[in-house]
């Protein structure tokens, strides 16, 4: 009836999964009665959770990434204490549960973290960007958000029921085959992973088809702001690579489940595809996460020092090679498997090559900057200390690139802190920096810059301290994922980046309470402008938040800077007020619980096919399909927002510009 | 803030594209300059992307099978087990049965319920029909101990051709569905669009088979012809 499920699955013996897995479950019952009790559900339901509004979307991916950044962190610190303390000894985590952590940290990061972190800034912003109303597929865009919440949630079941995948954030096999692995934890992995990819395809083929069809009259692809174009490149990369993994985890799913030998070390399995398959999307995934980071240091360096950004088009340039040659350097995740040298020669300039593009972006954000009237706020903060920590992380790589100095280095600690002075930096900053930077888009008011100053500070220094004697145990011989070890000469180091996780841990502690301080002092950071930064594209068009259409009409671009070039022909004609336009009704996309119902199913589904389950199986993939059905028949798929409204909203919003216009002017 | 610090700055080398003058108009260049698209466009178009993912998804399972082919494990091979006549009379529904989604879209385009209604009924038969005969293809093939256990290479070649087979009927019970929409709902525009996916799905599949029965079942039959 259960399948594999029983009281054995919960892990009575284990107090440290037991305890935070009940902690975790006794604070989300704790919010859940809090809800329920102040009588939020119905405001929830209606506001939130059916919401196809992709700015409602945008902030509830992030509000995921949120969350799982700390369960991801508490991975980290447990990972840090442990080598802290396993000197000559076994320190506080057995072997078992060490292996979930750090295969549970790097999934977690990557794919419930960074991912819904970047989506959600994108969702947030890029349709305001284009000066449309939303997204192409907005209930499809809904769907996806869910998918991606859906195998999040299973990925933290298996914390208290069953037990996580061993294997690293990637399944290798032989290892991850039901023979070596025969428990439940790479099913865990592989059905949470398949659920959220799903979703992350859906988003790609969303936001393509947005930027490249939907955008405001007048912007062409050389007005496209950058970030939007980062996107595009982003999402271009999602369609290609994303379907890779899911081909592969589903071939050794059919391994592990249906005794197929694609991967097995019998019967002419290979795992060697595996490798070049996983990677054949995993690297473009390391393009995936960063260059929409690229595109928010480019928003934020360009608006804090007044400027243009320098070379536009050298920077497009620079996002679509990227885009390209991202997938020709896979193969330097194992020069050392064996694939001769004139392979792995090829490969390793590939590598080097990919070098370029990024650095023509620093040279860009250099100059840009340069001769500017630089603003030093916190968004600024993170991307200087995304450069200049980038650039180091960006040189450990070129290093890594080269086939011979890689077989010293390859999975030792030297290679870990390499990719970790890339994401960081490189996506983790980002993500902060867009966070502080459209915060007010997003809530109507700023974050406190004192505390958000103090949060950049905590997490560079403890970042560095953290992560740099990464690179000396490295190169003294340390290999990654080790439980205990006995070398006097790596202590030290592993105490120093034990300490600096402890410094992040305070960095993290300031970022809370930066956001509770500022929503309880909502009232005096007001943005009543639209336009706390006096930015330059049209996402600062209009209001903040901005009302469920984002523009009452839709704008006119003549520029590349839409938003910076209507500021400006107001002033130079002190002409402060434009002729109110014509309102007409507006058509929006009427909420749907779909996304939050397929999801459940989808859930329900996933956790069914790690059990064995197999009825409920059938009733979870039944429940979904008549969920597309009962969504495509309904008849009334929009509703009209009458001109009056429309009217009524974008008064206030422009006789509020047109005073900040006057106070510009002064 | 003054005045002097927000002016434009010049732009002499028109890297960000400023029109002469402020009053001139708008250079029009690109695609899409001229506003968000027709919906028609933007459902077609992300379709068409959807496609493509979906193609990549076959493009793995194709060069995984391409890597596995030779790895038989001591058991058969393909050219003991293809038989090319059941995969014509497969190829034939799958053909037939795009020529009559064809019609289906000239039906629906006359807006004629009753040509639209035989003629989706003519492509899921079809479709039935080809699925039947691949699913006998494969009994056949566990039957004499072939199945997808057996070794690598069957593994591969279950999985390239059960993945066409699982797309099949996922679309045939989009078609059922497609039908019973038009039935009750009549041709209104958005299952219009919903038709036009469908018919590019049904499409594609048809190119997906002709990959399989080049690159799987003719090389299959005749592996020394074509492989070094």
């Amino acid at each position: 009836m259960l399948g594999k499920l029983s009281w054995q699955a919960i892990p009575f013996n284990e107090p440290i999964p037991l305890f935070s897995g009940a902690a975790v479950a006794l604070i989300l019952l704790g919010v859940l009665v809090w809800v329920v009790l102040r009588g939020y559900v119905p405001y929830l339901w209606r506001e939130w959770i059916t919401s196809v509004d992709h700015k409602r979307i945008g902030i509830m991916y992030m509000l995921l990434a949120a969350v799982m950044l700390l369960r991801g962190f508490i991975d980290a610190i447990m990972l840090r204490g442990q080598q802290a303390v396993a000197f000559h000894s076994m320190g506080y985590l057995p072997p078992s549960h060490f292996d979930q952590i750090f295969s549970a940290h790097g999934t977690i990061m990557i794919f419930f973290m960074a991912m819904p972190f970047v989506i959600g800034l994108m969702n947030l912003i890029v349709p305001l960007q284009l000066g449309v109303r939303d997204v192409a597929f907005p209930t499809l865009n809904s769907v996806s958000f869910w998918l991606n919440a859906a195998g999040a949630l299973l990925v933290n079941v298996s914390l208290v029921i069953g037990e996580f995948s061993r294997t690293g954030w990637l399944p290798y096999p032989p290892l991850a085959e039901l023979r070596y692995s025969p428990g439940v934890g790479v099913d865990y992995y592989c059905w949470a992973i398949q659920i959220s990819g799903i979703g992350t395809v859906m988003t790609g083929i969303n936001f393509v088809t947005t930027i490249l069809k939907m955008r405001a009259p007048g912007m062409s692809y050389t007005r496209m702001p950058m970030f939007c174009w980062t996107a595009l490149a982003s999402n271009l990369l999602i369609i290609a690579a994303f379907p890779i993994l899911t081909a592969t985890l589903a071939m050794l799913l059919l391994d592990r489940y249906l005794d197929f030998h694609f991967f097995t070390d019998t019967a002419g399995g290979n795992s060697m595809m595996f490798m070049n398959l996983i990677w054949a999307w995993g690297h473009p995934e390391v393009y995936i996460l960063v260059l929409p980071a690229f595109g928010i240091y480019s928003e934020v360096v360009s608006t804090f020092s007044g400027k243009p950004l320098f070379g536009y088009r050298s920077m497009v340039i620079a996002t679509m090679a990227i885009c390209i040659i991202s997938f020709m350097v896979w193969l330097h995740h194992f020069f050392t498997m064996g694939a001769g040298p004139e392979v792995n020669a090829v490969f390793g300039i590939a590598s080097m090559i990919i070098a370029v593009p990024t650095g023509v972006k620093i040279f860009n954000w250099m100059f840009t900057m340069y001769g500017g009237r630089v603003r030093f706020t916190s968004p600024l903060l993170w991307s200087i200390g995304f450069m200049v920590s980038f650039v180091i992380g960006g040189l450990t790589g070129v290093l890594v690139a080269i086939p011979s100095a890689d077989f010293q280095l390859h999975n030792s600690l030297f290679l870990v802190a390499h990719f970790h002075n890339t994401i960081i930096p490189g996506v983790v900053f980002a993500a902060f920096a867009g966070y502080t930077y459209w915060f007010p888009k997003a809530f109507g008011f700023t974050l406190d810059e004192r505390l958000g100053k103090w949060a950049f500070w905590l997490w560079l220094i403890g970042f560095w301290v953290a992560w740099a004697p990464g690179y000396v145990v490295g190169l003294e011989g340390m290999t990654r994922r080790l439980q205990h070890y006995d070398d006097p000469q790596w202590r030290p180091w592993l105490l120093l980046a034990a300490l600096g996780v402890t410094i992040l841990l305070a960095g993290i502690a300031v970022q809370i309470w930066q956001l509770i301080h500022s929503i309880r002092t909502r009232e005096q950071r007001r943005d009543l402008t639209g336009d706390p930064w006096n930015g330059r594209n049209l996402e600062w068009a209009t209001s903040s938040p901005p009302p469920v259409f984002n523009f009452a009409v839709l704008p006119n671009v003549t520029d590349q800077e839409p938003y910076w070039d209507v500021k400006q022909q107001a002033l130079k004609a002190l002409q402060l007020v434009t002729p109110e336009p014509q309102y007409q009704p507006i058509e929006m996309p009427r909420n749907s619980p779909t996304g939050f119902v397929t999801a459940f199913f989808a859930t329900v589904t996933g956790f069914a096919l790690i059990w064995h389950i197999w009825w409920l199986v059938i009733l979870g993939l039944i429940g979904a399909y008549v969920t597309f059905v009962i969504f495509a028949w309904r008849d009334h798929p929009e509703f009209v927002i009458p001109a009056e409204e429309v009217a009524r909203l974008d008064r206030a919003n422009r006789e509020a510009r047109a005073d900040y216009l006057r106070e510009l002017a002064r | 803030m003054s005045t002097e610090v927000l002016r434009a700055p010049p732009d002499p080398y028109h890297l960000g594209h400023r029109p002469a003058s402020a009053n001139a108009p708008p250079q029009v260049t690109g695609h899409g300059a001229g506003g968000p698209a027709p919906k028609r466009i933007v459902v077609g178009y992300g379709f068409w992307i959807f496609l493509l993912s979906d193609v990549v998804i076959f493009a793995s399972l194709f060069a995984t099978y391409a890597v596995l082919f030779k790895n038989t494990a001591g058991g058969p091979t393909s050219e003991q087990l293809y038989d090319l006549r059941n995969t014509a009379l497969e190829t034939a529904c799958l053909l037939a049965s795009t020529f009559t989604c064809a019609l289906a879209s000239i039906a629906v385009g006359e807006r004629s319920q009753k040509w639209t209604q035989i003629a989706l009924a003519c492509t899921g038969l079809l479709g039935a029909a080809f699925l039947s005969l691949e699913a006998r293809e494969f009994a056949s093939f566990v039957a004499r101990g072939a199945g997808p256990s057996r070794s690598a290479f069957l593994s591969a070649f279950f999985t390239l051709v059960g993945c066409h087979g699982v797309h099949v009927s996922a679309g045939m019970l989009w078609l059922g569905t497609m039908m019973a929409q038009f039935y009750a709902k009549g041709f209104r525009r958005d299952i219009r669009h919903r038709f036009l996916c469908f018919t590019l799905f049904w499409h594609a599949l048809d190119i997906i088979w002709v990959a399989i029965f080049s690159l799987v079942y003719l090389v299959g039959t005749e592996p020394r012809q074509f492989l070094p």
